[in-house]
């Protein structure tokens, strides 16, 4: 019952929340003093990405599709209802190309390289810092300094270096894009086998960082558990070593879900810029090429997906930790 | 704090932020040539002696003066991004662990929804509304956006200190609600906000850099993060001109490490619990025991991490939740 309590209160904060970041992603761009639609269109003009007919075109349809003759609270309306319907828009740059269509392009490519970064981090950094803390000694000091180091390393430099020494200077692995020129995305045995020869290194420079920092984390959780009074109580009474070490690793891993939750944002927006040292076609590369051609539906499109990704991450450990730990199964008051 | 009681590690950081601020500060003095001058080729190699002692980039600037010139752009962000995020966070902390009630509601829930929401995404969209953008509006930007892991931190210290008895004693003599805040409550806290600002610089240079590898970092100056930028939309790493892209990374990579490890230094010096992990150990050592083997030796660096930020409260609570 207090489960039930505990994950209702955390969806309808997450529901708040994204609430909030849909009127940011919506009210921000029409900050820009005038309208947003002629202010995005001088600027395409500016760039000469597109000629005078074409430019009128984009600009009636703009005006449609966001509803600026009306106040500004029915256009929120409309946003949030095409927002609902999932449909993000027309894209600026590459018109008449779906925003959606761009999107679903590129989202395969990134989910490729974060997600299995991103678990496979988490549980093998959790792993190494719980392992060293345990055993001590030279494993401990080498594990954790290159945990410390990886994890204080800005995630596109590690990749910055890892492609230079490995796929240029090395010239093991490709350069830099997600398959060889001339194929094109299918499933096939054929693709897949190209295609993972241009995955290793983003995923490596990715999930390197990932292990350090959970490594450090999870290292201190454990020392700290280690050190406590029940363990030393437990030692006192005789009870038998593994026994005590289930209780540990149970408490040191409850602030390491959190922390997941917590590091999620950090994770993706490092996964953006790896992407785009490896040319890698993803969110990241689709993201940089928007802002270069100031194509504003894409930006906040992406934005809002970012947005999203992280809130349900957020909202998937909240409720992981709520069936984990059994203090929030006897908790009363809300926490804040 | 005497200087006798400083770690070598602290020593360590303090020479590499030196360092850094060094290469900022006097750099743009020694190199005179300017970080916009053409003088050389496409990706000149470096060749001794001269403003071409580490290559040229792209547009045959000189790297040297690029590298110096930028490091200055990204501390001045840095710090004030960093200086501006802490105060806000700081004064919203205070204000709402202090008072506690609807305004501690209110506060706290505008912190988390903003915690709850990430940075990059808020800042980009910032970014690219705004009409033009250079280093202070960079800065502004950065600073007004990532305080609220801050803000979370001092309110769960400062609503704890609220219910110590020297508050009372103070509103018995009569002082005020900021007067209290300033005497009373924020030395305390001190020390957990110099931290906090370090790591909010170092986190504020990272999202510098990250936002100019996007391409939208500030469009008259150099800075680091645009060093890189053009680094790779001319593929200079393919092209094997490491000169283009080594100096910024390793100068990025250094930045952000040697005030991580100041941090981490800073806390094992603030933190009297970490310390007398460390005596234990050694207590432990002289003992031949096992168990103490396992103390905590104040490499619970707290917020570690690359993402700046968004890693931080997890370790910020752990320090304090025991």
């Amino acid at each position: 019952m207090a489960l039930a309590r505990y994950i209702g209160r955390k969806v309808a904060w997450t529901l708040v929340v994204f609430v909030v970041a849909l009127l940011l992603n919506f009210l921000l761009p029409r900050l820009i003093p005038g309208n947003p639609v002629d202010a995005i269109v001088g600027q395409l003009a500016q760039g000469g990405g597109a000629g005078g007919e074409q430019l009128q075109q984009i600009h009636e349809q703009y005006m449609k599709e966001f509803g600026l003759d009306k106040p500004l609270w029915q256009q929120f309306f409309i946003y949030i209802g095409n927002v609902f319907q999932g449909d993000l828009g027309t894209s600026f740059a590459q018109y008449p190309a779906s925003v959606n269509t761009l999107i679903s392009q590129a989202l395969p490519w990134s989910i490729a390289i974060m997600l299995p970064a991103i678990l496979i981090g988490w549980i093998v950094g959790n792993l190494l810092g719980a392992v060293a803390a345990f055993k001590g000694g030279w494993l401990d000091r080498g594990a954790f300094i290159a945990s410390l180091f990886l994890s204080s390393v800005p995630p596109f430099a590690l990749a910055i270096i890892l492609l230079f020494l490995i796929a240029v200077k090395g010239g093991v692995l490709p350069v830099g894009g997600a398959y060889s020129f001339g194929l094109t995305p299918e499933f096939s045995l054929a693709f897949f086998g190209d295609a993972i020869t241009y995955w290793w290194l983003p995923f490596w420079s990715l999930v390197l960082v990932y292990i350090g920092g959970q490594a450090v984390g999870m290292r201190s959780m454990a020392i700290y558990e280690l050190g406590s009074d029940y363990v030393n109580y437990n030692r006192g009474l005789g009870v038998k070593e593994g026994h005590t070490v289930r209780y540990i690793f149970r408490n040191a891993m409850l602030p390491q879900f959190t922390g997941l939750a917590l590091s999620i944002a950090a994770l993706i927006t490092g996964g953006l810029i790896t992407e785009l040292v490896f040319s890698y076609p993803g969110l990241g590369s689709l993201l940089f090429a928007a802002i270069g051609q100031n194509d504003y539906p894409v930006i906040s499109a992406i934005t809002l997906l970012i947005t999203i990704a992280v809130l349900i991450a957020n909202l998937a450990a909240d409720i992981l930790t709520g069936f984990i730990d059994p203090r929030i199964r006897a908790v009363q008051s809300g926490e804040r | 704090m005497s200087l006798r009681g400083l770690s070598p590690r602290f020593w360590v950081a303090a020479v590499l932020v030196a360092f850094v601020i060094l290469v900022g500060l006097i750099g743009p003095l020694i190199v005179s040539t300017s970080p916009d001058a053409t003088v050389g080729g496409l990706y000149d190699k470096p060749r001794c002696c001269g403003p071409l002692i580490l290559g040229a980039d792209n547009e045959g600037q000189s790297v040297i003066s690029n590298l110096v010139y930028g490091t200055r752009t990204s501390l001045i962000i840095g710090l004030l991004a960093g200086l501006i995020g802490t105060a806000i966070g700081l004064v919203v902390g205070l204000v709402a662990g202090y008072r506690g009630g609807w305004v501690d509601d209110v506060l706290s829930a505008i912190v988390n929804v903003g915690l709850a929401i990430p940075v990059l995404v808020i800042i980009i969209l910032v970014s690219v509304s705004l009409p033009q953008r250079n280093l202070y509006t960079l800065a502004l930007v950065i600073g007004f956006t990532a305080w609220f892991w801050v803000a979370r931190a001092v309110r769960a210290q400062s609503s704890s200190i609220r219910t110590r008895e020297h508050i009372d004693v103070a509103k018995l003599s009569g002082a005020g609600f900021w007067s209290i805040l300033r005497r009373d409550v924020l030395p305390y806290l001190l020390s957990y906000v110099v931290m906090a600002c370090i790591l909010q610089i170092s986190g504020a240079i990272l999202f510098e850099s990250t936002l100019s590898m996007l391409g939208l970092g500030a469009s008259n100056t150099t800075s680091l993060g645009t060093m890189l930028y053009w680094a790779i939309q001319w593929g200079s790493v393919r092209t094997g001109a490491w000169w283009a892209f080594v100096p910024p990374t390793f100068m990025l990579t250094l930045i952000v490490f040697s005030l991580l490890l100041l941090q981490s230094s800073l806390n094992e010096v603030f933190n009297p619990r970490l310390r007398r992990g460390r005596a234990a150990r050694k207590r432990a050592k002289d003992e031949g025991e096992e168990l103490e083997e396992v103390t905590v030796e104040g490499e619970d660096a707290g917020p570690v991490g690359s993402g700046g930020f968004l890693e931080t409260p997890v370790s910020a609570g752990r320090g304090e939740s025991r």
